[in-house]
């Protein structure tokens, strides 16, 4: 039981998320998951203002399942898999997080910086978070996938697009990550 | 019936999200700081293995279940749209700490501010919807 409650190394993760996707073809459909956004407007009714969301949706209600199947995952995970809330960053992450703002970097899954119920209900912390939706949605559907479709499915597919998109998650997430973030907290 | 599989499939998907911490924000901070091999180890041996699999799938030595051949839809070709996309996409992945699978993943966590996030993302497919014609693919 204790290979499974300590933290998965990459090692167990990178083959179980590659059957994941094996599993998704074997049963007959491409893995990728933000594809499930364009379907939530679908069914909002977003076909009455923008033909592109004309589609019939219910093609696409298997990822719908498995998004559901991923959130009682990310329950039972949590909830009884995982006797620590701990992440074991590399020191130097954790003291670079605390020069930007960002303290007890690792004590859980996320900052309260950015996370909290407080920030949250704070009108900067609100739109942080709805700012950084905004853009993985626009940059998702834009691109034609995210990490799934392109990251993972893409790449073992040998597909040009997906190298190129791969390639601007990277520009976006490093411009992010090295100049932007150090000038929000 | 024919959705138990998927989501049992989505059920093993979040679970390994959560404990190999890929739904953690700082995991993805620190993986664009270059300063811990965790996730792209996990990526690196995903797509290897990936890539093993497109091989068994395009000699037809693996089929669907049903007995068909596996047939993988290509992405769409583009260079603006892939690029341009891309870095919007990498830009918001750094700052909510999460790709569009890790977000569904912390519902189930019971974070309840990610909410706020995947409504900003349905959003943002909307407008990309609206815009589509607008900007360059």
């Amino acid at each position: 039981m204790e290979f499974i409650t300590q933290p998965w190394a990459w090692y167990i993760a990178g083959p179980v998320i590659a059957l994941v996707m094996f599993l998704l073809f074997y049963f007959g459909e491409r893995f990728g998951v933000s594809s499930n956004l364009e379907t939530f407007c679908s069914i909002g009714g977003a076909g009455k203002f923008v033909d592109y969301f004309k589609i019939d949706w219910k093609e696409n209600s298997w990822n719908l399942i498995f998004v559901a199947g991923s959130i009682l995952g990310g329950f039972i995970a949590s909830n009884w898999l995982s006797p620590s809330d701990v992440v074991a960053l590399n020191p130097e992450t954790v003291k670079d997080l605390a020069e930007i703002g960002i303290q007890n970097a690792g004590a859980t899954y996320l900052p309260d910086e950015i996370f909290s119920i407080d920030t949250m209900l704070s009108f900067k912390g609100f739109l942080t978070l709805l700012i950084s939706g905004l853009m993985v949605g626009f940059g998702a559907r834009w691109a034609g996938g995210c990490t799934s479709g392109h990251a993972i499915v893409g790449l073992s597919n040998l597909e040009l697009p997906s190298l190129i998109s791969v390639i601007g998650f990277f520009i976006g997430g490093l411009i992010m990550t090295w100049f932007i973030l150090p000038l929000i907290f | 019936m024919k959705y138990i599989k998927f989501f049992s499939v989505g059920i093993l998907f979040g679970i390994v999200m959560s404990k190999a911490e890929i739904i953690s924000w700082y995991r993805i901070y620190e993986m664009f700081k270059f300063q811990s091999f965790h996730m792209y180890g996990i990526i690196g041996s995903a797509v290897v293995l990936g890539m093993l699999s497109m091989f068994l799938f395009r000699k037809k030595m693996v089929k669907t279940f049903e007995g068909n051949e596996i047939h993988i839809s290509p992405k769409k070709k583009g260079l603006y749209r892939n690029l341009l996309g891309g870095i919007l996409f990498g830009l918001g992945w750094a700052l909510a700490g999460a790709c569009p699978g890790p977000m569904f993943v912390l519902v189930g966590k019971g974070v309840v501010s990610i909410l706020v996030v995947i409504f900003g993302a349905t959003l943002g497919a909307f407008l990309y919807g609206v815009f589509k014609d607008k900007l360059p693919h």
